[in-house]
């Protein structure tokens, strides 16, 4: 049951992205990537980590789209984004190729194993997701946390300056 | 684990359903006469000026990157809300931090204007 969730999602998810670079629209390209980050979060809950799946629905689907959506707006291609680009589009797919081969024969051949964690899927269960990531990013993790105010600060004087600019 | 998320995924199914079903039902039911001022573009009951593919003011860029700043700001406090009781004064302190490096750029963002339409 479980599996075939899994797999009609990563459809959906897979479909969506391929949405997302053939539309002609880029607006229609931005709903597509909504749809798969729709389709992340439910991959998130699978993997039990319900938290993520939220931040990344209010995150990435949420505030990250309005930004994609303000940017597309503010470029306005019009005329130049209906053209259709094709050249080099074999060395692209010959590339692509490659690469998709390249991954298939090192999780067939390899033996890398995911990495594990101390933590195992009955603790998340019985401790809870939300709370593991509030104590670790509050004692292991303080520094990060701190930095990570700063880098919004820097985002946010960033954004001011450009937009401010005397034109 | 996944048998709690069922309820979601029911809500998801009856809104997509819906709105899908809705919009199906309209175009199999609805009556069609198309005239040139139905097929107009509707802007509040106005005779339609230009295309609305327009280029946006940079001000609208401004509000959405202040509110993404602000809203991953919030994602952090949630892990901190859940924890608040364990983590004690010296969670307090380290949030208090946080937000006070925060409210620098917020003060600042003030101080520019930035938060004003003119």
């Amino acid at each position: 049951m479980e599996i075939l969730l899994f797999y009609s999602v990563a459809l959906v998810a897979v479909l969506s992205g391929f949405l997302v670079i053939r539309c002609q629209s880029p607006v229609n390209s931005a709903l597509g990537l909504v749809n798969t980050f729709f389709c992340l979060a439910i991959f998130y809950v699978m993997l039990h980590a319900p938290f993520m799946a939220a931040i990344q629905i209010m995150v990435y689907a949420g505030a990250i789209m309005v930004l994609i959506l303000f940017v597309i707006m503010l470029l306005n291609l019009g005329i130049e984004a209906r053209k259709r680009y094709t050249h080099g589009i074999v060395w692209s797919a010959l590339a692509s190729l490659m690469v998709l081969f390249g991954t298939i024969y090192f999780l067939k051949r390899g033996r890398v194993t995911g990495a594990e964690g101390d933590l195992t899927a009955f603790q998340i269960e019985s401790i809870g997701h939300t709370e593991l990531i509030g104590r670790s990013m509050f004692t292991e993790f303080l520094l990060p946390f701190e930095i990570a105010s700063i880098l919004l600060l820097v985002a946010i004087v960033g954004a001011v300056v450009l937009a401010k600019k005397e034109v | 684990m996944l048998d709690s998320y069922l309820p979601i995924l029911t809500l998801i199914i009856i809104a997509v359903g819906f709105s899908f079903g809705a919009a199906i039902l309209s175009r199999l039911v609805g009556e069609k006469k198309p005239s040139t001022v139905k097929l107009a573009p509707y802007e509040c009951g106005m005779p339609p000026v230009g295309s609305a593919r327009e280029r946006f003011s940079i001000k609208f860029y401004i509000i959405a990157m202040l509110f993404i700043v602000f809203d991953i700001e919030v994602v952090f406090m949630y892990p901190w809300a859940v924890m608040f009781k364990s983590l004690g004064l010296f969670g307090f302190i380290e949030m208090g931090v946080f937000i006070l490096i925060l409210l620098v750029g917020y003060a600042y963002v003030w101080k520019k204007g930035a938060l004003e339409w003119e």
